[in-house]
C-alpha cells in the first residue's frame, strides 16, 4: 500500500509542475528511487495507469533510475555495495557503516508536449 | 507537437516533509513533546505505551494518536486509563503520515498535554520515509523478531533516536544474540540510545522512563 500513497504524491507532483508550465500533456515523468527506499516500480506503474485517467498524465510512461545501495566504512572510509546483507567493510572488517546512497525518491523531471 | 523537458528536482514526499514541519511547529507552540513510535506488529507499541502511562500519568499530561490499520481496540485501551486519544484507521494503508497527524491534532487538546505518542502502524518499512512532525523517533525491536533485523530494515534503524529492545525477559527461550544486535544497530547508527527492556515484567523501565522525564524537562524549558 505504500506504493499507492507514492503514486498519489508523484502524480499530484508532477500535475502541479505540468500546469505550472502550462502543458498539454505529460508524456514521461522521470524518477530516481534508491535500493533502499522500499518502493516497487512496476506497483507505481500499476497505480499511476489507474490514477492517472482523464489527467494531463494519462498514457504517461514512468521512467525509473535504480540507485544502488552504497555503505561507506566509518573507520577507513572505503565505499562499497553490501553483497549478502555483509555489511562488514571488506578491507578493514569494520562493521560500523555509513548509508551513502539507495534512500533516493526524487522526480528528476517531466516530459511535456 | 515538440516535447519539452521539465526539470522538477524534488523529493516524491516533499509535500509530506513540509506538512510534517507545521506539525512540529504547531506541537512546539504547545510545548508537547512528541514521539512517533514505529515497529512491527506485535513488538510491543501499545503495551509501552500503557506500562508510560501507568508511570508517567500522574506527572505529565499525555494524549495519543493511535494508527492502525482497522479497529480501535489499542485505543480502547488508552481510554480505558483515561488519556485523550485519537484513532486514525488507514484503510488499509500502511503508515501514518503527516497529513493524517495533522488532522488528528485538530480533535487533541493541546494546550492540556505535554507529552504526545504517536503510534504508527505496525510495518518496518513505509513508516521511515513519512515523517510526522515528531521530536524524537522511537523504534521497538523485540527478541522474537531475532537479532538480524537491522540488516532487513537498515534505513529504519539508521534513523531511529531510540531502540526499545523489548521483550527481553524471553531470553533463556531465544537464541537472540544482543552483542551482535547491537553491534550492528550501533554501527549503522553511533548516536542511538539502547534500552533493553520488557513491558510485561518492567525489567529495564525505569532507565527508559528516567530518560524519557530529562527529556520531557528539556522541551519545557527550551
Amino acid at each position: 500500500m505504500h506504493e499507492a500513497s507514492i503514486t498519489e504524491s508523484l502524480l499530484s507532483l508532477a500535475l502541479e509542475k505540468a500546469s505550472e508550465a502550462k502543458a498539454g500533456k505529460i508524456t514521461r515523468i522521470n524518477l530516481v528511487v534508491g535500493e533502499l527506499a522500499g518502493v516497487v516500480s512496476e506497483c507505481v506503474q500499476f497505480y499511476f495507469d489507474a490514477i492517472s485517467k482523464n489527467t494531463l498524465a494519462d498514457g504517461a510512461v514512468l521512467s525509473f533510475e535504480t540507485k544502488p545501495t552504497r555503505i561507506r566504512c566509518r573507520k577507513c572510509e572505503k565505499e562499497f555495495t553490501p553483497v549478502n546483507h555483509d555489511w562488514s567493510c571488506p578491507d578493514c572488517h569494520e562493521i560500523g557503516v555509513e548509508i551513502v546512497s539507495g534512500r533516493e525518491c526524487y522526480m528528476e523531471s517531466i516530459e511535456v508536449e | 507537437m515538440s516535447v519539452k523537458v521539465i526539470t522538477v528536482g524534488e523529493k516524491i514526499l516533499g509535500a509530506n516533509e513540509e506538512k510534517a514541519k507545521a506539525n512540529k511547529k504547531r506541537l512546539d507552540k504547545h510545548g508537547i513533546l512528541t514521539i512517533n513510535i514505529m515497529s512491527s506488529p506485535g513488538a510491543g507499541k501499545t503495551s509501552l505505551i500503557l506500562s508510560t502511562i501507568k508511570h508517567l500519568g500522574k506527572k505529565a499530561r499525555i494524549a495519543v494518536i493511535e494508527g492502525d490499520v482497522a479497529s480501535s481496540v489499542d485505543a480502547e485501551k488508552v481510554n480505558a486509563l483515561g488519556i485523550p486519544v485519537v484513532q486514525i484507521n488507514t484503510a488499509g494503508g500502511c503508515h501514518l503520515d503527516a497529513f493524517m497527524v495533522a488532522e488528528a491534532l485538530d480533535s487533541l487538546s493541546l494546550e492540556k498535554a505535554d507529552l504526545l505518542f504517536i503510534e504508527n502502524v505496525g510495518n518496518l518499512i513505509c513508516p521511515n520515509n513519512y515523517l510526522l512532525g515528531e521530536d524524537i523517533r522511537l523504534m521497538i525491536a523485540s527478541l522474537p523478531e531475532g537479532d538480524d533485523k537491522p540488516y532487513k530494515y537498515p534505513a529504519m534503524f539508521a534513523d531511529t533516536d531510540v531502540v526499545l529492545l523489548n521483550k527481553v525477559d524471553l531470553q533463556p527461550y531465544l537464541d537472540f544474540d544482543d552483542a551482535a544486535f547491537r553491534k550492528v544497530v550501533t554501527g549503522l547508527n553511533p548516536d542511538v540510545i539502547i534500552f533493553p527492556v520488557s513491558c510485561k515484567t518492567g525489567a529495564g523501565m525505569a532507565a527508559w522512563f528516567s530518560w524519557l522525564e530529562a527529556a520531557l524537562k528539556s522541551k519545557q524549558t527550551k
